[in-house]
């Protein structure tokens, strides 16, 4: 990596930083909780960099770590996921 | 070859852009939940277009391993409590840490070990950045969760030199990370930063107070986006930057209004202590407070002849089951016209929101619910400020001492009702450690007792005197 590219890097975490923090900044209390284990679940987008590091034919430790990151991370995307939408459902049976 | 990566390049981008939308539209009651859906397509898409890329070459074992993962995980979400939702947004937390930690470690073990390769600098400390937060944030995570759980004291533990400890390590930290950096291939050097960096999230952790776990669990949360953007550097991947950024910011976020809801700077929280050197001094004008106690009649007698009733419910009244009786008491008050309201205050509870997920679950509708700065002023208008299994939120202290740990934390004024009532297993203090003036306060009655037997009675009480 160059320091080019580095710099497209900083550039895309500081503008998606804005980003969040607009979006985020008006969420009401009754969705903070849903908020954050969906937010959560997002945060296991490492799985894309565990599947690569999974990749390599070969058994060796790189690829081990990789295997592990992985199971971790999807526990961490599907458990995040689902347990967002079961409670978010409780709060969309209340409306009527 | 050049089109496939092309393609994956483009399928990220619109990965992106969808967690941007699901994010956004999380944010609303209305469209949440199609958000959330949003998102996981979002997450899906960037699986599937990974598993196209020219460097992963054995998809068995990677189809196998996210089979295993799913089915785990979605049986672990079905299943918890809604109570435990802390602990389970702390653990899955400390599994995304661990993740970027494996990522990260595994890119540098490749690097290391292929002679091919020269590991340039900014290579280096981009792994290294990574290992670092993805490592606080997982035995932070573990920490927390134990905390939560009951494993570990939920007291904040301090010993003597705790902060000269943290700053050696923090030091040796960077030490180590210097000596990565100038000499690549010496993995001793990359496993002791690894080693500290563990060692720095649970000593990080420990001296928090249980009370200020809504703070914690917000910043953990935090942390772990940033540990997924930090990978995406390692890996010059923006999809994992972009999405590890939003939930960075969203954590801050969080994590500030937390702070702001208990009156405490994030770096008075993160030093620690709190509730712990307090937890021996009794209520602070050294007279014993008195209570007056009530039984279930009377609160019944009481209820039968109030006109508006503002519930203030606590973690005590989720722990006890007590949200499926208090909403049988709603309906019952409500069809003799009596206006009942929810108080929520902004951390009660375990984590943020986590009040508004328990009464929701027991079919409670939410516009029942109000904040805190809404309804403030509506206690004094309020015949019956009903207080069930909350305590440091409603305690007068934070208006009233200045000598008080809590003092100038916004709480609820429920002590200006015509008549509080409490209910309440013991005389014991609430989680930050603090005794509660608001229980010898004249208009204040406690209703002693687990709280779902307690309502369950003061029902049954109400039921009959509509037929009698």
């Amino acid at each position: 990596m160059n320091a080019d590219t580095l710099l497209v890097l900083l550039y895309v975490l500081v503008l998606a930083s804005f980003v969040g923090f607009e979006l985020i900044s008006k969420v009401p209390p009754t969705l903070h909780t849903p908020l954050m284990s969906g937010s959560n679940a997002i945060s296991g987008i490492t799985i894309v960099g565990a599947i690569v590091a999974s990749g390599p034919q070969d058994w060796s430790v790189a690829k081990w770590l990789g295997i592990a990151a992985l199971l971790l991370a999807t526990l961490n995307v599907v458990g995040g996921y689902v347990v967002t939408d079961r409670m978010l459902q409780m709060f969309k049976k209340k409306k009527k | 070859m050049f089109e496939k990566d092309l393609l994956i390049k483009i399928a990220y981008l619109v990965a992106s852009v969808l967690f941007i939308m699901g994010i956004k539209m999380l944010g609303k009651t209305s469209t949440a939940r199609k958000g959330n859906i949003l998102s996981a397509v979002a997450m899906f898409i960037a699986v599937a277009v990974t598993l196209l890329d020219s460097q992963v070459l054995s998809l068995t074992e990677i189809l196998i391993t996210i089979l295993i993962g799913s089915i785990l995980g979605t049986i672990a979400a079905r299943r918890v409590e809604m109570t435990a939702m802390p602990e389970m947004v702390a653990i899955l937390n400390g599994f995304g840490g661990a993740s970027s930690v494996l990522v990260a470690t595994s890119e540098y073990w490749r690097m290391a070990h292929n002679s091919a390769l020269t590991m340039e600098a900014i290579m280096i400390i981009t792994v290294v950045i990574s290992v670092i937060i993805g490592a606080v944030t997982l035995t932070g995570s573990f920490v927390a969760f134990g905390k939560l759980k009951g494993i570990i004291s939920g007291r904040a533990i301090m010993f003597s030199g705790q902060h000269a400890l943290n700053a050696i390590l923090f030091l040796a930290a960077i030490a180590l990370s210097v000596m990565v950096v100038l000499e690549p291939n010496a993995e001793v050097y990359m496993i002791g930063v690894i080693v500290i960096a563990l060692l720095l999230g649970i000593l990080t952790v420990i001296p928090i107070g249980g009370a200020d776990m809504p703070v914690v669990i917000s910043l953990l949360n935090s942390y772990s986006g940033i540990a997924a953007a930090a990978t995406g550097f390692v890996l010059n991947n923006q999809v994992l930057i972009i999405a590890g950024a939003l939930v960075g910011s969203s954590g801050i976020i969080l994590t500030q209004i937390m702070c702001k809801a208990m009156n405490r700077s994030l770096a008075n929280v993160l030093l620690g202590g709190f509730g712990q050197t307090k937890a021996g001094v009794t209520n602070e004008s050294g007279e014993e407070i008195v209570v007056k106690e009530v039984g279930v009649e009377e609160t019944a007698m009481l209820f039968d002849s109030a006109s508006s009733v503002i519930i203030v419910p606590g973690y005590g009244m989720a722990v006890a089951q007590a949200q499926h009786i208090v909403r049988e008491l709603t309906e019952i008050l409500e069809k003799r016209g009596t206006t009942v309201k929810f108080a929520i205050h902004p951390v009660a509870g375990r984590m943020p929101g986590h009040m508004n997920v328990l009464l929701a679950e027991a079919n409670i509708p939410y516009d029942k619910l109000v904040e805190m700065d809404q309804i403030n002023d509506e206690f004094a208008n309020t015949d019956i400020a009903l207080i069930i299994g909350a305590n440091d939120v409603v305690n007068p202290a934070a208006r009233t001492n200045p000598g008080s740990p809590i003092y100038g934390m916004p709480v609820l004024n429920a002590d200006k009702a015509r008549t509080v009532i409490v209910c309440k297993r013991s005389m014991n203090a609430g989680y930050a450690g603090i005794e509660n003036e608001l229980f010898g306060y004249p208009n204040c009655l406690m209703l002693f007792g687990d709280a779902k037997s307690s309502m369950t009675k003061v029902v049954s009480e109400l039921k009959e005197s509509v037929t009698a």
